[in-house]
């Protein structure tokens, strides 16, 4: 699973005052850099997502950094109070200053 | 729990036990309602788990199977090989095409007189059909493939034919469920049919069903087979496994695929 897919699920009404799940999830391999390579006997260079951040419309709402202890295909899930519509923008950084970024709409009902 | 117990009353103890008994009910109980995972005495693995595991696998989203399933839908739409065909240029929309087909494998193959599961017909697919190389038995990229062509069954009863032609096949996979193997001596049925229900260490057995294959392990931290998981089951009696898509191990699954029927398909179920 070499390909690096981020998915995100926001509900796509709420109303203003609920309290919202937002789930996110990105295939990646979380390469720790302490493994070596079965034939080479090289270590296999660190490639892990090592921060995360959603913003909603503009500003952080949530953020994390990820070490080499977690697993692959990190799974983040965070409440949020809903106070207007807008626009989320999810921000995974990863190792060789790779960036994958993932929008969603929140409509106020 | 304990100490609060000891140092208020009995009474705690007593309260404290009734608390225990409740949480085995999921697991024990018979006469709780599994709606479709469980038909007549057979019970789905699902029913074996914990309320968080079951959790796990019916949210689509949060199911860490479903990457690989993603992934296999991905693959459905690349073309490869001599042909330069995709599985999409032969079976269009896999929703459609594939509709219930996981549900009816392991199924004759007239070409090489022998029954054949999913992952054997993906791979004559590939070879006959788009001049392709044959993907790894145990690879992501089988196991992915897999798991999206019986995802697209989902839900679906298990309904495999067993007479005819493959009633001699049903029979030899039948013998190996029933046979004793390996240096304990066992046979599947002496964990699966006389222990089911009971504890495997710190682990409930379960009848061993199989309509949840591919299935996401968090031992595994990914898809596997279940011929992954024979072997597995053979190791641990001490057996020497047979080898990916052999034989005894395509009957083993029709029995076992028979031995579900009418349960649905949960691909890709999640288990630990």
């Amino acid at each position: 699973m070499a390909k690096v897919k981020p998915r995100v699920k926001v509900p796509k009404k709420a109303s203003v005052g609920d309290v919202v799940t937002i789930k996110t999830l990105i295939s990646h391999k979380m390469e720790t850099g302490l493994r070596k390579d079965k034939e080479t006997g090289e270590l296999i260079p660190r490639d892990i997502i090592s921060a995360f951040e959603a913003k909603f419309n503009g500003a952080t709402v949530f953020s994390m950094n990820l070490h080499a202890g977690i697993s692959a295909n990190p799974f983040v899930s965070f409440p949020m109070k809903v106070t207007e519509a807008g626009e989320f923008e999810f921000i995974w950084n990863a190792d060789g200053e790779k960036t994958y970024s993932k929008k969603a709409k929140l409509k106020v009902a | 729990m304990k100490i609060k117990s000891l140092v208020i009353s009995a009474a705690t103890v007593a309260l404290a036990s009734t608390a225990y008994i409740g949480l085995s009910v999921a697991f024990d109980d018979d006469s709780h309602d599994w709606g479709d995972y469980q038909v007549e005495d057979r019970r789905s693995g699902y029913t074996y788990r914990s309320a968080e595991t079951r959790a796990l696998q019916d949210d689509e989203f949060e199911n860490p199977g479903m990457v690989g399933v993603d992934h296999g839908a991905e693959l459905w739409n690349i073309a490869e090989g001599s042909e330069g065909k995709a599985c999409a240029d032969c079976h269009g929309d896999a929703s459609e095409s594939m509709a219930k087909v996981g549900a009816t494998y392991p199924k004759f193959n007239a070409a090489s007189s022998k029954p054949i599961n999913v992952e054997q017909r993906i791979n004559l697919c590939r070879v006959e059909n788009m001049g392709a190389e044959p993907f790894k038995y145990e690879s992501g990229e089988m196991l992915n493939m897999t798991a999206f062509v019986k995802n697209q069954s989902l839900g679906e009863p298990v309904n495999v034919v067993i007479d005819g032609e493959m009633a001699p096949f049903f029979e030899k996979g039948k013998e190996f469920y029933y046979e004793r193997r390996g240096q304990l001596d066992m046979a599947c049925s002496h964990c699966h049919e006389d222990n089911e229900g009971n504890m495997i260490r710190a682990d409930h057995l379960s009848q061993g069903q199989i309509n949840g294959f591919p299935t996401y392990r968090f031992k595994w931290q990914k898809l596997g087979s279940v011929h992954r998981r024979f072997r597995g089951c053979n190791k641990n009696i001490r057996a020497t496994p047979y080898k990916y898509g052999s034989d005894e191990y395509v009957n083993l699954e029709l029995y076992l695929t028979w031995r579900g029927r009418g349960l649905p398909i949960e691909t890709p179920a999640v288990r630990n």
